[in-house]
């Protein structure tokens, strides 16, 4: 049966792909956004913790999708996914293979659970999916992981509420426990933390709030489905709404769920920067 | 429905140099989106350097977003219906990164807008609301 082991969730800064694709590790500037992410490479490489698959729950930033098509919820089921072109060519990462038989069965289970997912055949993917693979597992030549999308909008308004994203990931977990395979799975939330790239108010960091977000997918997550739009746009910016996309990850964790590891950093270009790594309960 | 969509969008108006990218933004600014997507082309990216003026000309845009794309008024453009994810492929176009771009929102100096990102970035203490003044 699939499985899911772990949940891990990142923000997905453009900045961070830029410094992986220009080897730009050791630069004063990157060094400690990069360190952050080292105790996660060598602990999702150990065998018994490497994952299958990884549902990776992300935003399109206007690359795949426009204003002709606004899915609030979609999931990829094709085979693969080519690097978006963001305007100055595709990022030099390899393509994204899916476990389509997998996704299928997750799209289907869904839907019949009451969740309207828009089905994608095809579509590039941009930094939003790219940039957390390059974070974790660096340069290779192949991905080491099948990776399904599930893309949520929260670029046009009114986006999914943070309740409803959790459900979603209570949704997912049910589908995954479904699925005869053997197979160990992660779910990644990306996005976030406290961004505002917008207006006079932009460059918006709020560290304690971010915190606290961090502390409570442990300690209270309870309260985090709770959390209304406006508090994430008033207290983390108006890009920090992304962090929705991480109640859906923490959603489909259950039972005693412990943090392994934690980092966080600001600034990476406008953005301050979060990443937890999750273990799932029984 | 736990909240009433009024509501829900007056508050999303209720905070400070922000515009929150709502449904009424987003029809307003149609054509101008699509426009700043078609810059994810090569040809057209050629096209727009080469003439900008010209290549508006093929837009169903109104005069003021148009003018607002030429003096790369980003405030304006938010104004207009822009999103920044849209826009962005005009700053890229024009070779600019996010910061460079965004620093030009909030009436700092580039230099000034990293060096208060190095230093933690602006504090939400009196921008969380307008009605509040916190």
């Amino acid at each position: 049966m699939a499985k899911i082991t772990a949940g891990v969730a990142t923000s997905h800064i453009p900045l961070i792909g830029v410094g992986v694709d220009q080897g730009k590790q050791d630069d004063p500037y990157f060094k400690p956004i990069f360190a952050g992410y080292d105790w996660t490479k060598e602990w999702i490489m150990k065998p018994e913790n490497k994952p299958d698959v990884v549902i990776m729950v992300f935003n399109d930033h206007a690359s795949a999708f426009d204003q002709n098509l606004i899915p609030t919820f979609a999931i990829g089921c094709a085979d693969e996914f080519q690097p978006a072109d963001e305007g100055w060519g595709p990022r030099p990462v390899p393509v994204v293979k899916n476990h389509a038989d997998f996704a299928w069965h997750i799209a289907e289970n869904l839907i019949l659970d009451d969740f309207d997912m828009t089905i994608i055949n095809k579509m590039d993917v941009d930094h939003g999916l790219t940039v957390p693979l390059s974070a974790v597992f660096g340069q290779p030549e192949e991905w080491p992981v099948k990776v399904i999308p599930l893309a949520v909008n929260v670029v046009t308004y009114p986006i999914p509420s943070g309740e409803r994203c959790w459900k979603l990931g209570e949704a997912i977990a049910r589908a995954v426990e479904s699925f005869p395979e053997d197979l160990k799975v992660q779910v990644w939330g990306t996005g976030g933390m406290s961004h505002q790239l917008q207006g006079p108010r932009a460059g918006l960091i709020n560290a304690e709030w971010d915190q606290k977000f961090l502390d409570d997918m442990t300690a209270n997550p309870e309260h985090l489905p709770l959390i209304p739009h406006i508090e994430y746009l008033r207290e983390t910016g108006s890009e920090g709404i992304e962090m929705v996309m991480w109640l859906v990850m923490r959603g489909a964790l259950k039972g005693q769920v412990k943090e392994l590891h934690r980092h966080y950093h600001v600034p990476a270009s406008n953005t301050a920067l979060g990443h937890i790594v999750l273990e799932n309960g029984a | 429905m736990p909240q009433k969509v009024a509501e829900y969008f007056e508050e999303l108006e209720d905070i400070p140099g922000t515009r929150v990218f709502t449904a009424k933004r987003a029809r307003k600014g149609y054509w101008l989106n699509q426009f700043c997507m078609s810059l994810m082309k090569h040809e057209n990216r050629e096209r727009w350097r080469a003439d900008e003026r010209a290549y508006l000309e093929d837009w169903p845009m109104t005069d003021e977003q148009k003018e607002a794309l030429l003096a790369r008024d980003y405030n304006r453009l938010l104004d207009l219906g822009g999103n920044v994810y849209y826009l962005a492929k005009v700053f890229s176009t024009d070779g600019l990164s996010f910061v460079d771009a965004v620093s030009t929102m909030t009436g700092m100096s580039v230099d000034d807008y990293k060096k208060m990102m190095m230093a933690g970035g602006r504090s939400p203490k009196g921008v969380r609301s307008i009605k509040e003044g916190n």
